[in-house]
Formats: structure tokens, C-alpha cells, sequence
């Protein structure tokens, strides 16, 4: 599903260069359910950015589901991620003056899809996560658990191949934490491609495959460069 | 491209920001209010000089008799020629393009009197078309026609005031009264158009007709002036010389004699004065566009500070698929929504203000000099509006790409 051969990276912050991807080589099978671990400044969110095609690349290729990623217009990119990609925040990022069922449904806005239809959509996606009572409610009368379930919800409506979460759970207290788990594990049951980047220990052990980041470089190529398990 | 939903995303965001959005609003409002009411007020003045011009006075001369200055056919430099009646039949005669042509000759302190009611008055011989050139207007009766002319009748019409001295509160049609001592029949009640400084003396002039002042008078058969008008489709300046010149070889003044025979018409005038409103214009479209532009700017200052706020709110977007087309239609949509609205409402307000006003004008008889029906003209109106659907998009042009700018990496990034 994810294809990632030398991926480097290098931002240009006035006279300094900052090297932070240096050569990533990755795969990641359709179906897994992984995560990206690594401390602070190793590189994890940039790389989830790449995956998500949020930001550019500056050497190597990505390939996501067979079509090469690179050198896209912004306009291309939006498309892509609009139809391949799901994304969850650490800080939920639900419009805050949009009711749960209105955040849920805005990715179809983009895809152009009639009024009625995503209302009903966003509906059902609302009532997978457990919150179709709370759909005309705002993202602030809502708990964190209860946003970021909003907020997967929102990433899964356009059937994503992959879900991205950047520190999904890095906002919620531990029992939240589990419960979101559990939903992306049932999302991941569905044939979804999951990969969480975290750097709490028990939120990775939750995955079935961790890569570790140390320094813009996958530490654990042998182990987490290639896959250990098959999906389901 | 402006579906419900766009204007659905749009009216959310406007409705967050309430109180941001109506200030904003309010100097669009006030630069297409304030264009509005200059330009109308502007109208006002305009039609305030131009109603002082008369409907017709543009297309009109006057002609009269003055001293030579040069010698020709053995006549002296100095003489004074005399205008008469043939002249005028002349005139008629050979130069078609006068559409009427008014003679008078004036008597003046000429004793009126009914019963024992009287006063000296100016007397004018004129014939039936002076009414139809200069700017009277008739108020009651009639005024001397063709026929009053053939039979020299001892009729009269007379000016609005001398009626009133010498009838009072009586209806005077009809009745007989004397003038130098002669019978004469009111026939009717006349008055200049509009009462000013200038025209006074119509209100007090008593007109008989010409031929009757001729037999009645025994001024025999001259005229100190006339009138005349051009024919609709023809400038009163292009028949000024032909006219000037069958009377100067009528009455043997050399043709390129600047004296004997003295013209004025007040098309130069006219023209100088279409200009100068022109200019004026052009002046308060200028202002009022300026004041507009400040709402403008107003507006697309606030849109970025509102694109650097939404910076979050665009970047999610963006990660859920917006691309930066749908952006900067967002932004420039709601750029035009707010000018549309605010500078609509401002233009419903200006023309309503300058309706008031001519509405209490003409409620209280409010007559001032030089302004008159101010008004806003659908031109006006359709021109304001399609600047305010330009102005819009100016506004939001800037905004609008700054959000297509936005980074959702740094936008979306974390504290």
C-alpha cells in the first residue's frame, strides 16, 4: 500500500540546513495496523506528513497503492488525500463552529457529493463511532474521547485506504486512550490500512508492527523495515 | 459555482464573526451610501442650474438694433437701424430654419386702471408666439393669439402681480379695464416660469397684441427687439449669423460690421455649463469612489486577519481534501457577499436620503437657488452595483490567495 525507497527530507531554516529524513526505506502492507515511534525531533511527523502528502519530499519515491507520489500540484494532492487518506489530529482539529454531524461530513463537501446524502452519511459514520446522539452538537459540548472519535469518523467517510493519526491519543487521559485504540483496531479490522504515530509504549504495543524513528533513520529495519505479519 | 453549499460554508462563518463582519460591512456601506448621496445631491445642483436655463432657453436669441461702427452705402458710422415688423415677416419668410420668432416693443409707465384702482405699468406689443419661446408660463385665460394679432383687438394679458393690484381677489377674465386711457378686455394671467431677481417684470407687464399697440399707441410699426427660436433639430448658433445677416442688408449695416444689429444666445453658455457638471461629475465620482475604496481596503485588511485566524480552520480543510481553488472561492465569495450586501443596503440608504430629502422639499414649498430634484438615476445605480461585485473581489483577491497559501504542515502543527 505505502511504498517509501531513500526518502529524504531537508528543511532550510535560514542559513541552517536540517536534515531530517535521511534515507527512509519502508513498506507498509495493505491491511496493517502500525505505528511510527520515536522521541521528539526524530522525524515521525514529517514522515507522516510525506505519507499524507501534506509536504514534499526532496529525494527518493513514494508509492501509494501503485501510483507514484511526487512533485504534485497542490490541487492534485488535495484530490489524492481527499480519496486515499484519513487523518486524525492530536488536537482532534473538528471546525469549532460545526456540529459533530457537519465536521463528519465536510470531506464530501469536497468530493462534491448533494447535501442530503452526506448528512446521511455523516449519520451513520456517527453512529458507528458510538455518538449519532450527539450529532448536532458542538465539537466544545463534546469530551476529548468523544472528538476524536467525531474526528475518525470524519477520516473514515470518504473510505480511506489509509488512515494516518498523528498522536491520537497524546490529548486523551488512558482509559480514553484504549477506547480509541479499540476503534481503530475495529477500523483496521475492515480491511483499512491504520499507522499511528505515537511515542507512548503501550499505544504502540496496541499495533501490530512498530517502526522505530531515531534521527530521520528507521532504527529497526529487520524487524519493522519489512513486515512481520500479514493482515488479517 | 455558488451552489447552496458554498454559500451555506460561507453564512457560517459569517454568522461566527457577527460583530468583525458588521463593521466590516459598515465601510463598504458608507463608501456606496456616501457616492450615492454626493452624486445625487450633485444631480440636484445640476438640475437646480439647469431648470434656471428654462426647457427651451438653450435653443433661443435675442436680437436688437445698436449703433453702427463702420460706414457703408453712404451711410455715416453711428446710426441706430430700426427694427420693424417686416423685418420679422422677413425673417419668416426666408429663414425656415426659425422655428417662432417673438417681436415686442415695450412702452413703459403706461397708466392701467380698474374702476378706481391704477398704476403705471410697462406695456408690451407682442405677438402670438412669444409664449411658446421665452419663459412664461400662463396662469389662467389665454395669451394673445393670431387672431387678436389680424384684427388689432384691445385685448389684454396680464402679469400675475398687476392682475392682483388692480382685481384683487376678482376674477379679471373677461372684464374690462383701461390702459392709457383705452378699453381693454383681460383675457388672461401670465407669469415667468420661475420667480427670480430677473424676472420680475414679467409679473408686472401687461401684453397687448403688437398691431393693436401700433393703431393704439401710434408708436408706428417698429420693434425694439425679438426672440426667436431655432427649429428643433437645428443649433440656435448655426442661424445666429444668417439671421444677423438678412437684417444687416435690410437695414444697410456692413456685413462685417461687429455693431448694427446685436445677437445673444445663451447656447455657449449652455454648453460651458454642460461641461463644467461634466467636471463636477467627474469630481464626485472620483470622491465617492475614493470613499468607496477606503471600504475596500477596510474590508480586504480585516479578510487577512481573518485568513490568519482561519489559518487552522483552512489547513484541516485543506488536509481533508480542499484543494486551493475551493479556498479561494471561499474567500472571495464571502468577500463579495459582504461588499454585496453592506454596499446594496448602502445604496438603498443613499437613495433613500436623497428621496427623503427632495420629498421635504417639495413637501415644505422649499425652493432654494440653484438646486432642484435631487436623484439618483438607475444608471448610477447599475454602475454602483457592478463596482460593488468588482469591489468585492478586489477586496478578496488578496485574502483569498494568501488562504491558498496557507502550509497545513505549519498550519495544522501542534503547540
Amino acid at each position: 500500500m505505502i511504498q517509501l525507497r531513500n526518502i529524504r527530507k531537508t528543511y532550510q531554516t535560514g542559513y541552517n540546513r536540517l536534515e531530517v529524513l535521511k534515507g527512509i526505506d519502508l513498506e507498509i502492507e495493505a491491511g496493517a495496523f502500525a505505528s511510527i515511534m520515536g522521541s521528539s525531533g526524530s522525524g515521525k511527523s514529517t514522515l507522516l506528513n510525506i505519507i499524507g502528502m501534506l509536504d514534499d519530499y526532496d529525494h527518493g519515491d513514494y508509492h501509494l497503492d501503485g501510483t507514484l507520489i511526487k512533485g504534485l500540484s497542490q490541487a492534485d494532492a488535495a484530490h489524492y488525500r481527499n480519496r486515499f487518506i484519513g487523518f486524525v489530529f492530536q488536537s482532534f482539529n473538528l471546525l469549532p463552529f460545526k456540529t459533530a454531524q457537519e465536521n463528519v461530513a465536510l470531506p464530501l463537501y469536497y468530493q462534491k457529493i448533494d447535501r442530503l446524502k452526506r448528512q446521511k452519511m455523516a449519520m451513520e459514520y456517527l453512529d458507528m463511532v458510538g455518538l449519532a446522539d450527539w450529532a448536532s452538537h458542538l465539537p466544545t459540548q463534546l469530551s476529548g474521547g468523544q472528538q476524536q472519535r467525531v474526528a475518525i469518523a470524519r477520516a473514515l467517510i470518504t473510505q480511506p485506504k489509509v488512515i494516518l493519526a498523528d498522536e491520537p491519543t497524546g490529548a486523551l487521559d488512558t482509559h480514553t486512550s484504549y477506547e480509541v485504540m479499540e476503534l481503530f483496531k475495529k477500523v483496521n479490522q475492515e480491511g483499512i490500512t491504520v499507522l499511528i504515530v505515537t511515542h507512548e509504549k503501550d499505544i504502540s504495543d496496541m499495533t501490530r508492527r512498530i517502526i522505530r524513528l531515531r534521527d530521520g533513520l528507521i532504527e529497526n529495519p529487520a524487524e519493522g523495515g519489512v513486515a512481520v505479519q500479514p493482515s488479517v | 459555482m455558488f451552489n447552496r453549499d458554498t454559500w451555506q460554508e460561507i453564512l457560517a462563518t459569517v454568522r461566527k464573526h457577527k460583530l468583525r463582519t458588521g463593521l466590516t460591512a459598515l465601510g463598504v456601506f458608507w463608501g456606496i451610501f456616501m457616492l450615492i448621496f454626493v452624486l445625487g445631491m450633485g444631480q440636484g445642483l445640476e438640475n437646480g442650474v439647469f431648470r434656471d436655463f428654462g426647457s427651451r432657453a438653450k435653443n433661443v436669441m435675442y436680437v436688437w438694433p445698436e449703433r453702427t461702427t463702420q460706414p457703408y452705402q453712404g451711410f455715416q458710422p453711428g446710426r441706430q437701424p430700426q427694427l420693424d415688423m417686416d423685418d420679422i415677416l422677413a425673417i419668416k419668410q426666408y429663414i425656415p430654419e426659425v422655428q417662432y420668432i417673438g417681436p415686442r416693443l415695450s412702452l413703459r409707465n403706461i397708466p392701467a386702471s380698474y374702476r378706481d384702482i391704477g398704476d403705471s405699468y410697462e406695456i408690451r406689443g407682442e405677438m402670438e408666439d412669444m409664449i411658446r419661446i421665452e419663459a412664461l408660463t400662463l396662469y389662467e385665460g389665454r395669451y394673445i393669439n393670431a387672431l387678436d394679432i389680424r384684427d388689432s383687438r384691445k385685448v389684454a394679458v396680464l402679469g400675475k402681480r398687476t392682475a392682483e393690484v388692480l382685481f384683487g381677489k376678482e376674477d379679471c377674465i373677461g372684464r374690462y379695464f383701461r390702459i392709457g386711457g383705452m378699453e381693454f378686455r383681460a383675457v388672461g394671467i401670465f407669469g415667468p416660469m420661475q420667480i427670480k431677481p430677473w424676472t420680475e417684470d414679467d409679473l408686472e407687464a401687461i401684453v397687448i397684441p403688437l398691431t393693436t399697440m401700433y393703431r393704439a399707441f401710434g408708436t408706428g410699426e417698429r420693434v425694439d427687439y425679438f426672440v426667436c427660436s431655432a427649429a428643433p433639430d437645428v443649433q440656435v448658433s448655426a442661424i445666429e449669423p444668417k439671421v444677423k445677416g438678412l437684417l444687416k442688408q435690410r437695414h444697410r449695416v456692413a456685413p462685417d460690421d461687429p455693431r448694427g444689429i446685436g445677437a445673444f444666445n445663451l447656447e455657449e453658455e449652455y454648453q460651458g455649463i454642460v461641461n463644467l457638471f461634466g467636471g463636477i461629475k467627474a469630481f464626485l465620482w472620483f470622491v465617492g469612489i475614493g470613499t468607496l475604496m477606503a471600504g475596500i481596503v477596510g474590508v480586504s485588511n480585516i479578510m487577512l486577519i481573518t485568513v490568519k485566524e482561519r489559518t487552522k480552520e483552512i489547513g484541516i480543510r485543506k488536509a481533508l481534501g480542499a484543494t486551493p481553488g475551493s479556498i479561494i472561492q471561499m474567500i472571495l465569495a464571502e468577500s463579495v457577499l459582504i461588499t454585496g450586501i453592506s454596499g446594496y443596503l448602502g445604496l438603498i440608504a443613499g437613495a433613500f436620503v436623497i428621496g427623503l430629502i427632495n420629498y421635504v422639499m417639495v413637501a415644505n414649498n422649499l425652493e432654494p437657488d440653484n438646486f432642484y430634484n435631487p436623484q439618483v438615476n438607475l444608471s448610477v445605480g447599475l454602475s454602483a452595483i457592478t463596482l460593488l461585485v468588482l469591489a468585492g473581489a478586489a477586496a478578496g483577491l488578496l485574502p483569498a490567495l494568501q488562504a491558498a497559501r496557507v502550509d497545513p504542515v505549519v498550519a495544522l502543527k501542534d503547540e
